[in-house]
């Protein structure tokens, strides 16, 4: 049998973490990065110099005491490392897996500045994963009811930390979610592979065991709208509704049979389960020749997605260069190891598709990059007859999302900016609706995991203020 | 869970459910739909709610089996529980007084129009109504409809009941008798309602119609549902169900609601097979 590679423990230097192989790895959706055993962490650990004024800290959005947790990990507390993430992180095992460390907490890590910085995210994972497998995560004390309710929107990554926070106060929290898991993106965005589905819901699972309330199958707006919560006895409500709505291209052929957005493609195969169809009922077309637009963390998941469901080929074409792709570089590592290819510097003009509206072909042009542009990365513009072709039968739309309109539209007195992005005070999430607090993708467009955290954090400090005090 | 608290059979393989579901019956508005999801396997399916008594907490659905999900339904009875119900999702219908409304609907479809036809002649319109099936057996909530509208008229397309052809037959006769119509509704399958628009274009007669693409989560999040009208594409979940029919690209609805031709049949041949006795007590009827 040939092995899991690099699953041994070697003495100084970084350790790496076992994979599933390449070619085994896309037959199956079980995770790719198999983790850390207990002596690979405490030897990887062990290379933390412990430093007084930690860089690291100061690169984590939500501030995580890395020296010490990485120390226990180092003296073999496993539980105890877990325990120390979780007073500033709640969802540690998906956090060690998701967040883009390398621009964060270990691109500032001082043993970077001369080799491989500590694997931080890695240890976070295996703290975390060490305790939830070994039935060790403890009850943090829960105070008496201080006599408030709050309810919050979405079940992501933003409104369950709130959630957490919250019933850790001593409030009553009620989450509602318009689906019928609870998670967000963590459910129906970020494939099994990447993030398995049964930690997601331990977390949440663990959240219930705290006395969090949660509600699926309520859309709010439709079933309660927010003043009708406020009514409802909730002293005040969290707006995590993220940014759902997928962008279009709006080009000819569009809506032929076989292209899909991001969100429709990974929401079949992830929440639905269409990957064990017809064990599951819910169907996805999984074609020979899939090409995804986009180059981001979605057009990602889509491809390593699509590499999965056996087609012969899944191509990402991409407007800019590999430079400039936004995604992080361990998945384009994997990706490519995975027969991923590119098309760089390639914009789709149009879909062509056969008789019964089945997709066949798409109609691409070469571009250069010019200037540039406001963010900072080269404009891409046009190469006049370059056009050509691309044989396809599945096309995925991952250009991004915009703001899910539902709660603007159902209360208008929350401002939103003209992308429909909900506005609040940065420091404390309060929106312009009096009692009303928000974060997460729903205000920053898309984002990130632990972002969308600590806007949960920071707007769950405020609401326990206004709930106890009143003042706005 | 939401319990099946009844269960009628209105025509070969057509049936009624109420289900318990309080919140959506108390909030739920004529030209609204849910979304179901039977067990943890399944899809999740749209299904508009005829009628809702908030009273007992229950909404009524009407579903015709069609595929396996549907068949799944079909196969529950009262005290059943429905593992997932969603809504109530989409826009309401837009209701004024249009002076004389005519609620066109065919076959299954007839079930989404009643409640709009019941909003309508609460508005003060004059509603006429026109339903139609392929054969008499299949006609259902005839006696709702009548009790709805000011005058019913029946079409069944072999003559087995009321006038011998299509509903938009009946519609043209109107047109053409010079009746002063305010609104069309024409809620059916989707080639009825292309029929629908296409008989009162000429006219520029208001005609509204409901469709009914493919939906994953039926709250705009993933645009399988997304179908032009007037060169732009919408999300019936979001932006409907109900549009100007004048407007929608029916052709382009039809293509699309043909995406898992081949997955639904084969779905389906897998449910038959396993649930074998069953199908042949149902296919015997
Ligand atoms: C495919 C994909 C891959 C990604 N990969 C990464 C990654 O590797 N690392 C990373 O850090 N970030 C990643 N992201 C981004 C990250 O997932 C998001 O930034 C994050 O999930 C945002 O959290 P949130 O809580 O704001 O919203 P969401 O996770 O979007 O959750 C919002 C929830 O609210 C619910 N909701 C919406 N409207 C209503 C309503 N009216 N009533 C009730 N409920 C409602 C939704 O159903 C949803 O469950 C990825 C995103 C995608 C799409
Ligand atoms: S910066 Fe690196 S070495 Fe220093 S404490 Fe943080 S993880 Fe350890
Ligand atoms: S069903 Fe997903 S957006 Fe309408």
């Amino acid at each position: 049998m040939s092995g899991p590679k690099d699953a041994k423990p070697k003495q100084g230097g970084r350790q790496s973490m076992a994979e599933q192989p390449p070619l085994e790895r896309i037959r199956n959706f079980f995770e790719v990065p198999l983790g850390y055993t207990p002596e690979q962490a405490m030897l990887e650990a062990s290379r933390c110099i412990q430093c007084k004024k930690p860089l690291c800290v100061g690169g984590c959005p939500v501030n995580i005491n890395i020296p010490w947790f990485v120390r226990l990990i180092a003296e073999g507390k496993f539980s105890e490392a877990a325990r120390k993430i979780k007073e500033t992180n709640g969802l540690p095992a998906v956090c060690g897996r998701v967040c883009p460390q390398e621009d964060q907490c270990e691109k500032v890590c001082i043993i970077g500045k001369k080799g491989d910085p500590v694997s931080i995210g890695r240890l976070e994972r295996f703290a975390a994963d060490y305790e939830r497998e070994h039935g060790e995560a403890e009850l943090p004390e829960i105070p008496k009811w201080t006599g408030k309710r709050a309810a919050v929107v979405g079940a992501g990554p933003a409104g369950l930390t709130v959630a957490s926070d919250l019933v850790k106060k001593g409030h009553k929290v009620t989450v509602f979610e318009a689906l019928h898991t609870a998670g967000g993106v963590l459910m129906y965005g970020i494939p099994e592979f990447r993030l398995p589905k049964k930690i997601v819901q331990s977390e949440v699972e663990f959240l219930k065991r705290m006395g969090v309330e949660i509600v699926l199958n309520a859309v709010v707006g439709k079933l309660e709208t927010i003043d009708e919560l406020l009514a409802d006895g909730y002293g005040a409500v969290f707006v995590g509704s993220g940014a759902g709505l997928p962008n279009f291209m709006n080009l000819s052929g569009e809506n032929l049979i076989g292209v899909y957005s991001a969100n429709e493609y990974l929401t079949r195969v992830n929440l639905m389960k269409a990957y064990l169809f017809p064990e599951f009922d819910t169907p996805v077309i999984r074609g020979r020749k899939v090409t995804v637009f986009g180059g981001g963390n979605t057009a990602m998941d889509s491809a390593r997605t699509a590499l999965r469901l056996c087609p012969e080929e899944v191509t990402i074409v991409y407007r800019r260069s590999r430079e400039e792709l936004p995604v992080r570089v361990e998945e384009v590592h994997h990706g490519e190891e995975e027969g991923l290819r590119f098309q760089f510097l390639t914009a789709p003009k149009r879909f062509t598709g056969d008789r019964d509206g089945r997709l066949i072909a798409v109609e691409c042009v070469k571009m250069v990059l010019g200037e540039p542009d406001e963010s900072g990365r080269r404009r891409p513009s046009e190469v006049k007859g370059s056009e050509f072709q691309i044989e396809t039968d599945v096309a995925i739309v991952a250009i991004g999302n915009g703001a899910n309109p539902l709660i603007p539209q159902t209360t208008p007195d929350i401002k939103v900016n003209k992308w429909g992005n909900i506005t609040v005070d940065q420091d404390t999430g309060r929106t312009s609706k009096k009692g009303v607090f928000s974060g997460g993708d729903i205000v920053r467009g898309g984002a990130t995991v632990i972002l969308a955290m600590g806007d949960g954090r920071r707007a769950a400090d405020s609401m326990h203020e206004y709930l106890m005090t009143g003042a706005w | 869970m939401y319990e099946i608290t009844e269960k009628q059979e209105l025509a070969h393989t057509v049936y009624l459910y109420k289900i318990k579901a309080p919140l959506i019956a108390k909030k739920r508005r004529a030209g609204q739909f849910v979304v179901l999801r039977m067990n943890e396997h399944g899809e999740r399916i749209p299904l508009t709610i005829v009628d809702s008594d908030e009273k007992a907490g229950t909404i009524t659905i009407i579903v015709q089996e069609v595929g396996k999900s549907t068949a799944i339904l079909g196969d529950m009875g009262a005290g059943d529980s429905i593992l997932d119900v969603v809504g109530p999702l989409g826009k309401p219908t837009h209701i004024e007084n249009f002076g004389v409304a005519v609620c066109v609907g065919g076959g299954i479809g007839t079930a989404p129009v009643l409640p709009i036809a019941k909003a309508l002649k609460a508005a003060g319109n004059k509603v006429i109504s026109i339903i139609g099936a392929r054969t008499k057996g299949l006609l259902i909530l005839e006696k709702e409809m009548k009790e709805a509208s000011d005058e019913l008229w029946v079409t069944t397309d072999d003559g087995s009941c009321g006038h011998h052809g299509f509903v938009t037959q009946v519609l043209q006769n109107f047109i053409n008798e010079g009746m002063k119509i305010g609104c069309v509704v024409g809620i059916g399958p989707v080639p009825m309602m292309r029929a629908v628009a296409n008989t009162t274009r000429p006219y520029k007669l208001l005609t509204v119609v409901s469709l009914n693409p493919i939906m994953v989560d039926g709250t705009g999040m993933c645009g399988s549902c997304r179908v032009t009208i007037g060169r732009k594409n919408q999300f019936v979940c979001v932006d409907g169900p109900e549009f100007n029919g004048h407007e929608v690209d029916f052709d382009e609805l039809i293509m699309r609601n043909r995406s898992y031709i081949k997955e639904e049949k084969s779905a389906m041949e897998e449910f038959t097979y396993h649930e074998g006795d069953k199908c042949y007590e149902r296919c015997d009827k």
